[in-house]
């Protein structure tokens, strides 16, 4: 052995109880400061917080181009101009990351989308401020339901989105098929999409995971969880029926997962003609007048099942975050930017839907061709909202991809187990 | 102990004792020279602090704690928990520990197959390329680099799309009658699908008792699943993009094999393959290591192949470690999990690493590292002595020469 060695052992013995020092002080130093603030109420709905004097808001959003970041930030825009507040709107890239880092490090922005099905997680972990505006009231009750939890609403929603079918008018006519035509039931969907199949073209392209399995189950009465019960019910006998009758499509060969035709989601599937029907949202409207201009199709409300009319929306809303210092500001922008004018305008900017009943008249007026989507708002059955079901849901939709061979109520039954074991913890 | 001292405290004590100045001073100047070392790499040791130790600091008490993602973890509503994190991942039953154990699952058969393939290929690749008789050389050593290089999200997508249903790969596959899957919808196991294939078993309808048996919440049957198709592409993929890398790592170490060795062997009689196998092969023994290595802890973290490609689907089977435990931070908000899936990744590379560097270490070295401790051992109480006189010559050492050695200590 040789002196340099040991003198660098030695050194480094020397160097451990430094580091130790020097990482415990600047451990201290970034726990410090928020020691009192990160432990205060979060999650309980009291006075929004203001400050002196205008107030000067961050909002996040994650914009589906740039129509919608236009029409976000003029809104915004001519909000801080009438209020004396200023306001930035930034893009998010990736919302969901961009947050956690907001949250985590204390200082969020004051004002967020929020989707539905983070929403839950969101709120338990005490990142949102509640707040209900003045004419709470006037916003669908099925998205007032979607946001809320424990009895407590936590945003407005922003607008929706619906389940309707798409028909591909061309491959109706060719099969013979008329108005009268149209499914209503399940038996109607089943002999519908027989008769639309053809060697090159499956009937229908059913997309999968829960989020459209699941309109299913609302159509049989049922649904993957009781939101305002908080309990799992995905293991009930009407759950079972109705992804039996999904499987049963799929089996016969006249309905198929988007992958089964090399397609990403039912959209491209039904844009690309390899399926003459499909159940997708209103989102399918930008991507077939920008991908599949050629395509003609109609759009009719879901068929019914043995309980009636039903399908699923997808929503968001208008998070503050419980950090906030401009909550109050932040309210005041959501209810501008909530305005029901103010949604006409971006349905026409960017395709969605108002979340606000007294907007629907003037909706259905401007879009006639969107009333099977808006429809649904009466009786559609918002997302799972239940907080710690993220990975559970995962491994349903994980399942869901079997679907074709596997055995419907084995899958219910695992994520029954799953899901009441994650609400336990 | 030889924390910080400034200058003047170590020259105040020499001078109040006189009789042993001779010693003393020396002292005095080894830690006025340790003042001045520390003040020199006190820069790296607060970068090392805040972008090393503080995060695996704060990454330990968050797997340890109820952190729910909101304000600083240090806060004093966040609470200890102890080893539950650590339970939900092995020993308690249910999604969370069937979850990793299926990412720990798929990514130990991606392992199984990126290393060695890499490594081969690597080293297939280098010896070729240090052919003094080929031509263009340099062409095809940036050629084989290339991958290496491009963002692996850029090629993330060309795969995707080359790999697509009706995309080249399937289109050239149905010229020569193959009937090819869908690659990233493909989630059957490709031992399962061999086991098939020789008839072992119907993948429609498992062995009773492969299926019947469950171990850390995975049926047996699971386990041997294989990796699926769809991460096999994934597989191909690493392959094809680290190859380059590693090549060019056992180009360097071959071009260090001194050539009158293999001169020697020739004239002694040995084959080509003979003196590849006998003399270049131990020569680049360091640096198989150094690629084994490399190898095994990139190929436990994959990442952003999976991020990029499939997100863990289909059916799971190209979940990893690293990506499950993103998810279960960004999307579950489950931060404790999340951090302790990291540190038992981190031990299982560790682990392995460790044994295949035992496995790989030299014989020779390692034995006659073994006999001198005997030797020592013998010798008994006179080495103590000699130790004692060693390090005290060490505190002498030039100054010169204490640097390079504090340089060669960190590596």
């Amino acid at each position: 052995m040789t002196n340099p060695l040991i003198r660098a052992a030695r050194s480094r013995r020397a160097a451990l109880p430094v580091l130790t020092l020097t990482a415990l002080s600047l451990l201290a130093a970034c726990g410090g400061g928020s020691f009192d603030d990160g432990a205060a109420a979060g999650g309980e709905s009291g006075a929004p917080a203001s400050q002196e004097g205008p107030a000067s808001l961050r909002v996040l959003i994650a914009s589906s181009g740039d129509a919608e970041t236009a029409a976000v930030t003029d809104a915004a825009d001519a909000w801080a101009e009438e209020s004396g507040n200023e306001v930035e709107v930034v893009v998010a890239t990736d919302i969901t990351q961009e947050l956690t880092q907001g949250f985590a490090g204390g200082e969020p922005p004051d004002l967020f989308y929020v989707d539905a099905g983070a929403f839950p997680d969101y709120a338990v972990a005490g990142n949102l401020y509640p707040y209900e505006l003045e004419d709470n009231d006037d916003f669908y009750e099925s998205l007032r339901a979607t946001f809320t939890l424990d009895g407590t609403q936590y945003c407005a929603p922003k607008d929706f989105s619906t389940l309707a079918l798409q028909i591909n008018t061309a491959s109706w006519e060719a099969a013979g098929l008329t108005d009268e035509d149209i499914p209503t039931t399940w038996e109607e969907l089943k002999t519908v999409a027989d008769t639309l199949t053809t060697p090159e073209q499956a009937g229908l392209a059913i997309g999968g995971g829960r989020d459209r399995a699941g309109a299913f189950l609302v159509q049989n009465g049922g649904f993957w969880v009781d939101g305002a019960e908080g309990t799992v019910t995905a293991s009930e006998e009407g759950n079972v029926e109705a992804l039996t009758y999904v499987q049963e499509l799929l089996a016969s060969g006249s309905a198929v997962l988007p992958s089964d035709v090399d397609s990403g989601w039912g959209g491209e599937a039904f844009g690309t003609e390899r399926a003459a029907m499909t159940m997708e949202g209103n989102w399918i409207r930008g991507a077939m007048t920008n991908d599949y201009p050629d395509v003609e199709y109609t759009v009719a409300e879901l068929p019914e099942g043995p309980a009636g009319k039903g399908t699923l929306l997808f929503t968001q809303c208008w998070g503050i975050a419980a950090d906030s210092p401009n909550q109050a500001a932040a309210v005041d922008l959501v209810s501008y930017l909530t305005q029901p004018d103010q949604q006409i305008t971006n349905a026409e900017a960017f395709g969605v839907m108002p979340s606000r009943q007294s907007a629907e008249e003037d909706y259905v007026a401007a879009f006639p061709d969107d009333a099977p989507f808006i429809a649904g708002g009466e009786y559609g059955q918002g997302p799972v909202t239940l907080p710690g079901l993220v990975p559970a849901l995962a491994d349903l939709d994980s399942q869901l991809e079997q679907i074709k061979t596997a055995d419907p109520a084995g899958i219910l039954e695992s994520f029954q187990t799953n899901a009441e074991a994650a609400l336990q913890q | 102990m030889s924390t910080v001292r400034t200058p003047v405290e170590a020259s105040a004590t020499t001078d109040t004792s006189p009789p042993e100045r001779p010693l003393r001073s020396s002292k005095g100047r080894f830690g006025e020279r340790n003042a001045i070392g520390w003040l020199f790499i006190s820069p790296t040791l607060l970068v090392l602090g805040v972008f090393l130790f503080v995060p695996i600091a704060m990454a330990v008490w968050v797997s340890f704690s109820d952190w729910s993602g909101r304000g600083s973890p240090f806060a004093g509503s966040v609470g200890f928990v102890g080893l539950d994190n650590y339970a939900r991942l092995l020993t308690d039953e249910g999604l969370t520990r069937s979850d990793f154990m299926t990412s720990l699952r798929n990514n130990f058969y991606y392992v199984l197959l990126v290393v060695p393939a890499q490594t081969v290929f690597a080293l297939f690749l280098a010896v070729v390329l240090n052919n003094q008789l080929l031509k263009a050389r340099g062409f095809f050593r940036t050629a084989f680099y290339f991958p290496s290089v491009t963002s692996s999200v850029a090629i993330g997508l060309i795969f995707l799309f080359l790999f697509s249903g009706t995309g080249p790969v399937n289109t050239g596959l149905a010229l020569i009658g193959v009937d090819a899957p869908t690659w990233f919808a493909d989630a059957r196991g490709l031992l399962h699908l061999l086991g098939d294939g020789l008839g072992l078993w119907d993948i429609s309808s498992p062995p009773a008792a492969l299926e019947g048996t469950s171990i850390l919440g995975l049926s047996a049957w699971q386990w041997l699943a294989g990796p699926s198709v769809a991460l096999s592409v994934i597989i191909m993929l690493v392959i094809w993009t680290t190859t380059g890398t590693f090549m060019l790592l056992f180009l360097a170490a071959l071009q260090d094999v001194p050539i009158e060795v293999e001169e020697a062997a020739r004239v002694d009689g040995a084959n080509r393959w003979e003196s590849f196998k006998a003399v270049t092969l131990p020569h680049l023994r360091p640096t198989l290591l150094l690629v084994i290595t490399l190898g095994i802890i990139g190929t436990w973290q994959v990442f952003d192949q999976v991020y990029v490609m499939t997100q863990g689907g289909p059916g799971k089977t190209t979940l990893t470690p690293a990506y499950l435990s993103y998810s279960y931070a960004f999307d579950s908000g489950q931060w404790g999990v999340a951090a302790a899936m990291a540190f038992i990744l981190f031990l299982i590379i560790f682990v392995l690493s460790s044994l295949q560097r035992y496995v790989l270490r030299d014989k020779d070295e390692a034995k006659d590292r073994r006999l001198e401790r005997q030797a020592k051992r013998r010798r008994g109480g006179q080495s103590k002595e000699e130790n004692r006189l060693l390090s005290q010559a060490a505190h002498q050492t030039a100054p010169g020469e204490a640097r390079s050695s504090g340089s060669g200590g960190s590596l």
